[in-house]
């Protein structure tokens, strides 16, 4: 039995990044404290997720400011679509191999 | 991984591509509000339409010559002014009800009410909406009165289908449909208040009710 855990990408192993990268899949662009909301989650953890979701390219960021507020928004990449895209089927082929079995 | 964590995994992904980018809590019981506020409305200017009769009087023409005929006269102002805040009235209760009702619904579903997405169905709603309200208005005042049903349906309509992207995809079918009436009405003038009531009216307690059985509870 071949499984392709190989595909998995190891960036993603985190929940958080995965759920990072799918709001960037279907958005141009988000903000920071938006996504904070949406994931529920802290400052800390947030910002060292996409710290290395940036890291591996998958993810740009863009800094500008609001008036005097600094509004940071991230933008998922090429990259980082087709590798995303590629774990989601790898996932699927997981749960198709498992079924089979 | 264990099955079951993967659909979990899968899931969550799901549901955040949907939370991120769509409007949610758009409640449909407000559209079935909104519509009857419109028959209401549109029951109220017929019956003001309809009650009013022209009387006989002489009007001053342009080359000073008074002629005599079935005349408005000086209350054909009030009953323009009467329809003009029908509408209005129409209009805000509308609005108000749908923020409220949204509100309350996005509370109780735990789902933020002004987020990304929120804001992008007003901005595309708006540029149509604010477009054609102008226009009308504009229209109004050059005394294009045939104008008013037609381009209200038709902008109406435009302004769901862009907003479609960002809630529910059902709304995208009630903009065709309205943009559509509203391109009929256009072809017969006369009845605009007919139409305006089922495109208004009917097509909003008919999508309202759709939306509040499939996901307001």
């Amino acid at each position: 039995m071949k499984v392709p855990f190989e595909k998995l990408d190891k960036a993603f192993e985190n929940r958080l990044r995965l759920q990072i990268m799918s709001v960037l899949m279907v958005n141009d662009r988000y903000d920071f404290n938006s996504l904070k909301e949406l994931l529920d989650t802290t400052d800390g953890n947030l910002a060292s997720h996409l710290k290395a979701l940036e890291k591996e390219e998958y993810i740009v960021v863009h800094k500008a400011f609001l008036g005097r507020k600094p509004n940071t928004t991230y933008e998922s990449t090429e990259k980082g679509k087709k590798v995303f895209r590629m774990h989601l089927d790898a996932l699927e082929q997981l749960i198709k191999q498992q079924k089979s079995n | 991984m264990e099955e079951k964590e993967i659909k979990d995994e899968l899931a969550s992904i799901r549901g955040l591509m949907e939370r991120s980018s769509k409007f949610i809590s758009l409640s449909g019981l407000s559209g079935i509000l909104a519509g009857v506020y419109a028959l209401i409305g549109a029951w109220l200017a017929h019956h003001i339409l309809y009650s009013f009769t022209p009387e006989l009087s002489t009007f001053p023409t342009d080359n000073n010559e008074p002629v005599t005929g079935l005349f408005y006269g000086g209350t054909y102002r009030m009953l323009e002014w009467q329809l003009i805040f029908i509408a209005f009235a129409v209009l805000l209760l509308s609005v108000l009800t749908g923020i409220i009702l949204s509100y309350r619904k996005a509370k109780r579903k735990g789902q933020p009410i002004w987020g990304k997405a929120s804001q992008s169905l007003l901005f595309y709603m708006a540029t149509p909406l604010v477009t054609g309200g102008l226009l009308i208005i504009i229209f109004i005042l050059r005394g294009h009165y045939s104008v008013v049903a037609p381009a209200s349906l038709i902008f109406y309509g435009l302004s769901l289908v862009g907003a479609s992207n960002f809630t529910f995809t059902m709304v995208k079918y009630l903009g065709l449909l309205e943009i559509v009436l509203g391109l009929i009405t256009a072809c017969l003038p006369g009845y605009g208040l007919l139409f305006w009531a089922i495109g208004f009216g009917v097509l909003h307690i008919v999508y309202g009710s759709m939306m509040y059985f499939k996901y307001d509870r």
